[in-house]
């Protein structure tokens, strides 16, 4: 657990006096992943480097596991949080191994406990030990470098990790990738983790608390789902972007509004028998036909029920679209458009149809909660400006 | 062809020189080494101190070698070596001092400061720091004031005959006295190519001592 309590940080310059942070307070769970929001110059390094006292703190403290930091000597301290700064910063003079290893190193780890270490953490991160622990940094892309950097973080297995952009510097598409595997080795490693970031998505994927800063000081520090639904003022509102509502069904899964009701037919049925169906769920284009296990094996279209007679075996049609219950609702809108449906079946892992998502249950459950929000202090939302005009300043 | 055979005829006493010269020089800018890098380290953290160091470094420099070999003469009297191996070891060790310490203060003050960040940030201490990463990473360029030392000094000590250093100058101060043009050249070519060779060699010695990794970066610069 990380516990900040009214960190304070004022920078001297010849212009004056710079406050970077300003009496910020929060507290971060165990093994959760906590990111850092803001826009440019907020303070959110400065946040992040008082904790292992990179920058000296003005006033406040930091207390890690419930221990008060300014008792711990400051090595000591450093050498016990993961570390991932955001120029990646490999010692050139290094091989990957030589820098993967420096911590457990300092800590006096025996050498072939080390050695061990670090082909276990190349594993981790998805590298050939053979084919890089003895390469030097600048013979790899900048991709590899920035996991050799996540790895050196982790090597002594420290239980908080500071990170400030630690994905910054790769393309879309790698950096996707590495968040990916970075989160399934959270899942595993269950560490404390404060993450700098200036990418909304990414605070979104990769965080279990949010906290946004501006100029300074923290404006809100909520869960993701909490922050998209309900931004604390126009600032965050405007920040989060127009397209927050869309942002949410990222967080939301399948499993959290599936409902069980769902019309399906079998192959048994009379074609009479599904349009029937379909009409009485509201299904507008067609109903799934399922096997004896509920596993689905095709559709019936509303055209064929109405025209043809006989049974559905007969005359179904390709594999319907399905979603599984881990689904995101994203995904799950993304099919919706794509196939110009307004429900999707979902399954079990077996395959299995479980219940379904309509278009419906999705807008019911972003609104409900915009909804919840607006009530609970409308008399101030009608004071503020509305998003559109707030963008425009 | 006369020249040729003068250099033939003396070839043991070229060597003998030779080698009086290169550890003279070598002796002295191994002593300005192991106080100059030092020197170079601890400026960096004050820049004041840091000015004032090398400006007083460059002054020294400035000292025509002729005008320090005078002003030793005195000084050095009262323990009896006003002439001879001290003060010319002295001046080469004084004139040394500004190419070393200025570039190991600039090599050191130019590691990126992302990786000082990082050494502080994995929990290393100062000293582990300057030994494990500083250092290393400053290496090829304090080698390379060291190699200025050396060039610049073979030239300086080949004054130091003057006063009875001995090295390669005692030809070239014969040669003057006795006007013999065949010592004369021989001395003046022999310190050239000594400086050459010397020069190389430690160039080698310095692509030895770059950390591997550093060797892609240290040849693009
Ligand atoms: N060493 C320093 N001396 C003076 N001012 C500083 C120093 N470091 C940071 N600041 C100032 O403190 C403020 C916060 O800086 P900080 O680096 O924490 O921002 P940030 O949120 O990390 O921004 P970015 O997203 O651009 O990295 C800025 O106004 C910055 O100019
Ligand atoms: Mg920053």
């Amino acid at each position: 657990m990380i516990r900040l309590d009214n960190l304070t940080k004022v920078f001297d310059t010849p212009k004056g006096a710079v406050t970077a942070a300003d009496h910020i307070s929060m507290e971060v769970p165990s093994g959760e992943i906590c990111i850092l929001l803001g826009p440019s110059g907020c303070g959110k390094t400065t946040t992040l480097k008082m904790i292992n006292r990179i920058i000296r703190p003005t006033s406040g403290k930091v207390f890690i596991n419930g221990e008060d930091t300014t008792s711990l000597d400051t090595q000591d301290l450093r050498r016990n949080i993961g570390y991932v700064i955001q120029q990646i910063g490999l010692f050139p003079n290094m091989t990957i191994e030589e820098n993967i290893t420096v911590v457990p190193k300092l800590l006096g780890w025996d050498k072939a406990r080390y050695r061990e270490r670090a082909r276990e953490m190349m594993h981790m991160i998805a590298l050939e030990p053979d084919a890089f622990l003895k390469r030097y940094p600048s013979e790899l892309s900048g991709g590899q470098q920035q996991r050799i950097g996540v790895a050196r973080a982790l090597a002594a297995d420290p239980p908080v990790m500071l990170m400030d952009e630690p994905f910054g510097a790769i393309d879309p598409i790698n950096r996707a990738v590495i968040q990916d595997e970075f989160l399934k080795m959270q899942q595993d490693l269950k560490k404390t983790i404060m993450f700098v970031s200036h990418d909304i998505d990414e605070a979104i994927k990769m965080g279990d608390r949010i906290a946004i800063f501006r100029a300074g000081k923290l404006v809100q520090y909520s869960e993701p789902d909490e922050l998209l639904a309900a931004p604390k003022n126009d600032f965050v509102e405007s920040f989060l972007g127009e397209d927050r509502a869309l942002k949410r069904l990222n967080l939301v899964k399948v499993r959290d509004l599936a409902s069980e009701e769902i019309g399906l037919v079998r192959p048994d049925d009379t074609l009479d028998t599904a349009l029937q169906r379909i009409e009485s769920y509201g299904y507008v284009n067609s109903i799934v036909m399922v096997n004896h296990k509920r596993q689905p094996v095709g559709i019936i279209t509303a055209a064929v029920a109405r025209t043809t007679q006989g049974h559905c075996r007969d005359h179904y049609q390709s594999v319907p679209v399905v979603v599984s219950l881990d689904d995101d609702l994203r995904k799950v809108a993304s099919l919706m458009f794509a196939h110009d449906m307004t429900w999707v079946p979902c399954v079990d892992d077996d395959g299995r149809i479980v219940g379904q998502v309509t278009q419906r249950a999705i807008t019911h459950h972003l609104g409900s909660r915009y909804r919840a929000h607006s009530k609970e202090d409308d008399g101030a939302a009608l004071g503020e400006a509305s998003p559109s005009s707030a963008t425009k300043e | 062809m006369e020249l040729l055979q003068y250099f033939l005829d003396n070839l043991e006493l070229l060597g003998t020189l030779t080698l009086e010269h290169i550890s003279l020089v070598g002796v002295a800018v191994g002593i300005a080494t192991l106080t100059g890098v030092p020197i170079g380290i601890a400026i960096t953290k004050n820049e004041r101190i840091a000015k004032t160091v090398l400006y007083i470094a460059s002054i020294i420099v400035t000292i025509p070698s002729i005008a320090l070999f005078g002003i030793m003469i005195p000084i050095l009297s009262i323990i009896g070596h006003g002439i001879g191996y001290l003060p010319a070891v002295i001046a080469v060790l004084l004139y040394s001092q500004l190419p070393i310490i200025r570039n190991t203060y600039t090599a050191i003050n130019n590691v990126d400061p992302a990786l000082r960040e990082a050494a502080r940030g994995v929990g290393m201490s100062q000293n582990q720091r300057l030994r494990m990463v500083e250092i290393p990473l400053a290496v090829p360029v304090i080698m390379a004031g060291v190699r200025t030392a050396v060039v610049l000094n073979i030239g300086v000590m080949a004054i130091a005959a003057y006063i009875g250093a001995g090295g390669l100058g005692t030809l070239i101060s014969r040669g003057i006295s006795q006007s013999d043009p065949r010592q004369l050249i021989l001395g003046a070519v022999a310190v050239s190519v000594l400086a050459i060779i010397v020069d190389y060699a430690l160039l080698a010695l310095q692509k030895r001592l770059t950390p591997k990794g550093m060797e892609r970066a240290a040849a693009a610069t």
